[in-house]
Order: structure tokens, then sequence, then C-alpha cells
């Protein structure tokens, strides 16, 4: 709450007095000129949601958003450890992004019309295709939503969850009472002291917030998923280039995982590829890296730091972690799913 | 050689020059044009720059969003709010929430202010201890912290709704809050209000007048009696005449909570818990100093003229501290308006939460809703601080001084 003055007076501050990112660009400096002279990508992150952003025990930041940052890092600077995670709460995140506080939010954050266009951003891709659902106590007896009339709803403020519900609610003529949150943690602190019959949120993170749970075996996650949450990384408007080199830096773990290009065997490949269109993702063939603004070998650099998309989707959220999410639309467009990259040509 | 008498400057131009400069006369007036000359030209840049940088970074900016609607739901609302409303709409719940608990909050504080701070003064070793305890273990601990103490206090000790405190099967006592009787008008409302009104006024008119009388000629009227007619029976009559008032609509457990009947939400049981014993402990400093500060000679004149403690010190000593305790009292006040922003750790849908929270990233209109909200609370701490310059004004007048 105190952040959000701070960051507003920074913005307004930033605004007038120009901060010293906006007075780059206002030199002309890009986004990208800026990251490289001060040797660090600053990405702002969650405060700690497991799978996605969430520091472990030694301090280091784990996630599947978090892998896009260590993926641009890798690329700028050849250093997946060259980041500077910056936490902030659903509410503070545009503002600072808006203020130039960070290049890069990759914040379990959903792509929406209004967000897209009057927050002065753009969404670079999709990292996790989520919709919303509902935790209950399994003591409450209720198998679907539709039983939820009456119920008190305990959410996080700052969040497209809250016009969801609203919405969900009011179209199935049902009744309910909302406590809103300003963080995560004193939410599912509400719902487990009983407050609350139901959390909802995304469907991911209530699998992650169920697993810091006393007990996670008594609570369910209904079946219901009510709303479409497109999660991904936003940049600020008015600089094309790091807009083009976020966005790729996504496409090309997915097209990595396409070729089948591992942690594993990628200097292999590098060596004795021969087909065409693999050569032009390696960088082997063609100079697309450096139409980009970086190097040739980007993709290499890439899948080295974080491995490909599937390998990331994998070790943060998906069977190899503690979370165990299916894969679901998240898939490839070749394996079942809607993810689906543009080709590197 | 006559001399000719010195003229006085023409008064006029001397009174503007007075009023206007000070005792710098025109030299100081200068400075403060400059100064206020320069203080609108960094202003305007201000605005203009960060006017000019939204729109570089197309970043949506004005006032038109307060129009759109909010879509989410608010848990109290003491206005008709529904999730199709505007944001004004959210903007004034939120308001109206934020002042119930500084109203609210302010009684308590001042209550428990005052006796805390009289007990402390107080003889018996006994009670002054507690009360000397009571402020060093308030004062001393940060409020959040006691703000979250209370809510989890209070939500781990009651029960859930199925299993409510229930009292005569009306009132429900859980950790959704306190579920009563909703009141439901009829048509002898208007009557019986009417009837209540004037049974007041007419009561505050018989006491006016037994005071006159006990000032002016020392006679003692009880009008006790009176009184008690005038409040039960005029309201009475009313309803004998005019049919119901109100009717009362039990709460009935249907499903997961209460439908029906009206609820007090833990949120604003804990918030304004912790506010008010938070602020009293301030404000049992501020009385018990205000007290010290009159010459204990009050006190004794008061005992000699066979008056008891507490008649002595209702009736001579705080009217004489009240003084000195209102600059510092009204500052505890405006702390307590302030700090009812920290609301939004516990989900109490405040200014604060709804409209710098949820409004706000809803909107991603940072500097316009920020610019409302600081307005706002100036807004009620001026008008706070307006009121307690008022009530200073008329205690020092009644006092002569």
């Amino acid at each position: 709450m105190k952040r959000v003055l701070a960051v507003t007076f920074a913005l307004a501050a930033g605004l007038s007095l120009q901060s010293a990112s906006a007075q780059d660009a206002a030199k002309g400096k890009t986004t990208l000129e800026t990251v490289k002279a001060r040797g660090m990508l600053s990405c702002g992150v969650s405060q700690g949601l497991p799978g996605f952003s969430a520091p472990d025990d030694k301090g280091n930041w784990t996630g599947i958003d978090v892998d896009v940052c260590r993926a641009l890092a890798a690329v700028i600077f050849n250093d997946p450890t060259k980041v500077k995670f910056v936490p902030l709460s659903a509410k503070d995140r545009f503002i600072a992004l808006q203020s130039s506080e960070i290049d890069v939010l990759s914040r379990n954050t959903t792509w929406t019309l209004s967000r897209d266009t009057s927050l002065g951003a753009n969404f670079t891709g999709v990292t996790y295709y989520d919709g919303q659902g509902f935790l209950v106590k399994k003591s409450l007896k209720v198998n679907s939503a539709l039983e939820l009339n009456g119920a008190s709803v305990c959410v996080q403020t700052g969040t497209t969850t809250e016009q969801n519900l609203a919405d969900y609610f009011k179209s199935n003529k049902m009744k309910y009472e909302v406590i809103a949150f300003s963080s995560a943690d004193e939410t599912v602190k509400a719902y487990e002291s009983g407050r609350c019959d139901v959390f909802t949120s995304d469907v991911s993170q209530l699998y992650a917030e169920r697993l810091k749970l006393a007990n996670p075996a008594d609570h369910v996650v209904l079946p219901e998923v009510i709303s479409k949450e497109p999660l991904g990384p936003m940049v600020r408007h008015g600089d094309d280039q790091w807009f083009d080199l976020v966005k790729w830096t996504l496409f090309a773990m997915m097209d990595a995982e396409e070729f089948g290009i591992t942690q594993k065997n990628v200097d292999e490949m590098v060596k004795t590829a021969d087909k065409p269109d693999l050569k032009r993702v390696l960088g082997t063939d063609g100079n697309f890296g450096e139409q980009l603004g970086v190097t040739k070998d980007w993709v290499v650099r890439i899948v080295k730091a974080v491995g490909n998309y599937g390998e990331s989707f994998d070790r943060n959220v998906g069977a190899g972690s503690k979370l165990g999410i299916a894969r679901g639309l998240n898939k490839l467009w070749n394996k079942g799913g809607i993810q689906y990259a543009p080709p590197i040509r | 050689m006559a001399v000719e008498p010195r003229k006085p400057p023409p008064q006029f131009w001397f009174k503007l020059r007075r009023a206007l400069g000070g005792r710098a006369g025109w030299g100081g007036l200068a400075l403060q044009v400059l100064f206020v000359a320069a203080l609108a030209w960094i202003s305007y840049e201000i605005v203009g720059n960060a006017r000019g940088n939204l729109e570089t970074q197309h970043i949506a900016s004005g006032f038109g969003f307060m129009s759109g609607t909010a879509g989410f739901g608010v848990s109290q609302n003491l206005i008709p709010y529904s999730e199709t409303d505007t944001y004004t709409r959210v903007f004034l719940v939120g308001l109206l929430n934020t002042l119930v608990v500084a109203i609210v909050g302010i009684f308590f504080a001042t209550i428990i202010g005052f006796l805390v701070g009289l007990g402390r003064l107080s003889p018996n070793w006994l009670v002054s201890r507690v009360a000397g305890g009571y402020v060093e273990l308030i004062r001393n601990l940060p409020l959040l912290f006691q703000i979250l103490f209370w809510y989890l206090a209070v939500l781990s000790a009651l029960p859930s709704p199925r299993q409510s405190v229930s009292v005569f099967g009306s009132f429900f006592l859980n950790n959704r809050g306190l579920v009563v009787p909703q009141p439901i008008p009829h048509d002898g409302l208007p009557a019986f209000l009417i009837a209540l009104a004037v049974a007041i006024v007419g009561s505050l008119a018989l006491r006016y007048y037994a005071r006159r009388q006990l000032f002016g000629s020392g006679r003692v009227i009880t009008i006790w009696p009176y009184v008690l007619g005038l409040l039960i029976g005029l309201p009475l009559i009313a309803a004998l005449a005019f049919g119901v008032p109100l009717t009362f609509e039990r709460p009935v457990l249907r499903g997961f909570n209460f439908a029906g009947g009206s609820r007090l939400i833990p949120e604003l049981v804990a918030l304004v818990i912790a506010l008010s014993t938070y602020t009293a402990a301030f404000i049992a400093e501020v009385v018990r100093g205000g007290v010290l500060a009159v010459h204990k000679g009050q006190m004794e004149a008061g005992a000699s003229l066979g008056l008891s403690r507490g008649a002595t010190l209702r009736l001579i000593v705080v009217p004489q501290a009240m003084r000195v305790i209102l600059p510092p009292l009204t500052n505890q006040y405006l702390n307590l308006t302030k700090n009812s922003s920290l609301a939004v750790a516990i989900g109490y849908p405040d200014l604060f939460s709804v409209f710098a929270g949820t409004t706000l990233s809803q909107t991603g209109q940072a500097i316009e809703v920020i610019a409302i909200t600081m307005g706002v609370y100036l807004l009620i701490s001026l008008v706070t601080s307006a009121i307690m310059s008022f009530y200073g004004w008329r205690i020092s007048r009644s006092m002569g001084a």
C-alpha cells in the first residue's frame, strides 16, 4: 500500500522530472541499450507464486515466468543470472512498468483488451493458458460452482478475478459476498480461518496456494473454469525493438520444443544440424538474431539457460514439479494444445 | 517658523500594506508574490509535463473512467450498490465505509481514552496501574499488528455459520459477522419518526428551562419523569394512531450464510476495536496531561465545597482541562481517520481498498485515482479539525478567556 504511493510519486516525479530510464528514452536510447548499459535486466515478478515466480530456500527465483526473464538475460548477456527480480503485488505491477522501474513484467498477468490499450503497455505473448476456478473445503460437500449460491468468497484485489467472479454469479443468478485482500497470503489466511467458503483465483494459483495450506488434501478445486486467463509478459509502449525481442524470446522457447532441441542435446544439434529450418533456428544459417538486435546464437543461448518451453513447463508447474499440473491447453499445437509459435525464418 | 503637524499615512494604504506584507512592508509583499508565482509555475510544469508524457506513452488519462462500469462486488455498502454501478458509486461506497470507521472509532476512542486517562490519575492504586499498563502496552505495539491480531483473534474465536451462537433465535454471531433482524419500514414510520423528533426537541427544551431555573434562581426542577413520558409516550401514540412503524425480518440460515437480516462484518468490528483501543491509549495521555495542567487548587476547592471527586472532575477540572486537551485531541482524531486506511490489510472495503486499490488497478489511472484519494483524506481531516476548532472557540468563549 505504501508502495503504491511511493511508486505513484515516482511515476509523477518520473513523468515530470524524468527518471533515469525515461531520460534515456528521451535521449532516444532504446530499452535494449539501457539494459545493456546497466548490465542487468530488471524483471517484475510476483511476490511468491510457486511454479510461476517464487524464491527458493537459497533465494534463487524459479518459475515459468522467471524463466522468461532468464531466457531474455541469456539472449542479451549470455548469462541467465543477470536479472534483478522485483517482486510486485497485483496492484503495483503496472505502475512499476509504466514508471520504468522494470524493463519487462513477467508476473502471471492476464491479457485483456483494456490492459493492452489503456495502460501504455503491450502483451508480448502467452506463457500459460489459465482460467479462473474455485477452491473449497471438502467438508462443505460442494461438487460444482453452481452450488455456491450465498457463499462468501475470498479474492485478491487488483486482479481480473473480481470482475469474473461478479459476472459468473450474476449470469447464474446466484448471490455471494466478496472479501477482497491486497495480498495473496492474507487472502489464503482468511480462507483458511473460515472467513470465506471459497477462495477464487486462476486455477494454477489455486493449486500452488493449496500446497501452502495446513492440510492440502482437505481442499478441492472445483471442476468449473469460469474464464479465459491467458497469462503473459508485458512491455512498455513505444519501443518496438524491445517488444519484438521479448515476444520472440518466448516464441523461440516454443519453437525449440517443436524441433526437439533440449538443454541436453543443444550442443550436439548445433554441430550436426543439416535441415535448413533447424539451422535457421540454431543460428548456423541466416542472421535472424541480428535482425532482433542480438547475436545469431540467441536460441541456443535460451535453451542452454532455461531449456525449451516444454522443459521449463515440466520443471516448474508440470509433472516434474510439486504442483503436478497437467499440460492441457498448454501443449504445443501439434500435440493437441494451443501453444503455437510463428516460424523463425 | 510654524511646524506643520506630521500627517499620518492614509489609513487604507497602511492597513493594506500591513495585511499583505506583514512587518516587512512592501518588500515582504513582493517576496510573497514571487513565491506564489514560482509555486504556480512549478505546478504548471509538473501537470503539463505529466500530461505530455502520459500522452506519448499512450496511457489513458482524465476523469472519464469515473462513469465506467465497476463490475466487482463490495462486501459492505451503506448505499445500494451492485456490480453494474459506476466507479463513482464505488467511490461513494468506499468513502462512506471510511467515514463509518472514522466516526465510530472516534466515538469509542474518546470514551475509552477519557476513562483510561482519568483512571490513571485515580487515587485507587489498582485502577491507576491497570490504566498505566493499558497505555504502555497498546501505544508501544505497531497498529497494523494490532489490526491483524484483532482480526485473526475475532475470526478464530467465532464459530462457522452453521454453528452460530444464537440469541433468542434472532441474533446470530459467527465468523461472517453479527447477523441481526433487519428493520423493514411500514406506513407508520414517518409519523413515528416525527413524534420521536418532537419528543427529543421537547426534552431538550425542558432541560434548557430547568438549567435556566437552576442557575437563575437556584430552583431545582425534576424533569426526568416528563422526559421519559415524552420520549416513550409520543412515539407510542403515533404508532397506535398511524400503524406499526417497523417490522423485523429474521435472518434464516440458508446454504452457506444467513439470508435476510442485516450484518455487521467482522472486518469492521476488528478495525474499529483496533483503531479505537490504539488511539484511546494516546488520548488517555492527552487527557492526563490536560488534567494535570489544571491547578490542583481547583480540585481542593471542589472538595472543600463538598463535591465528590467525580463531580469535581466533571464540573470543574475537565472543562478547564479541555482547553489544553483539545488541540492534541484533534491530532489523535486525524490520526485515527488516516490510520483507517490500514483496513486494506484485513479486507475491509474502505476508500483506500476499493478505490485506490481495485479501481486503480482495473483502470490503471494511478495519478487521477491517487489524487482524488489524497484530496478526500485531506478534506476529511480539514473538516474534522474545523469542527474541533469551532468547539475550542466555544469553550474559550464560555470561559471568558
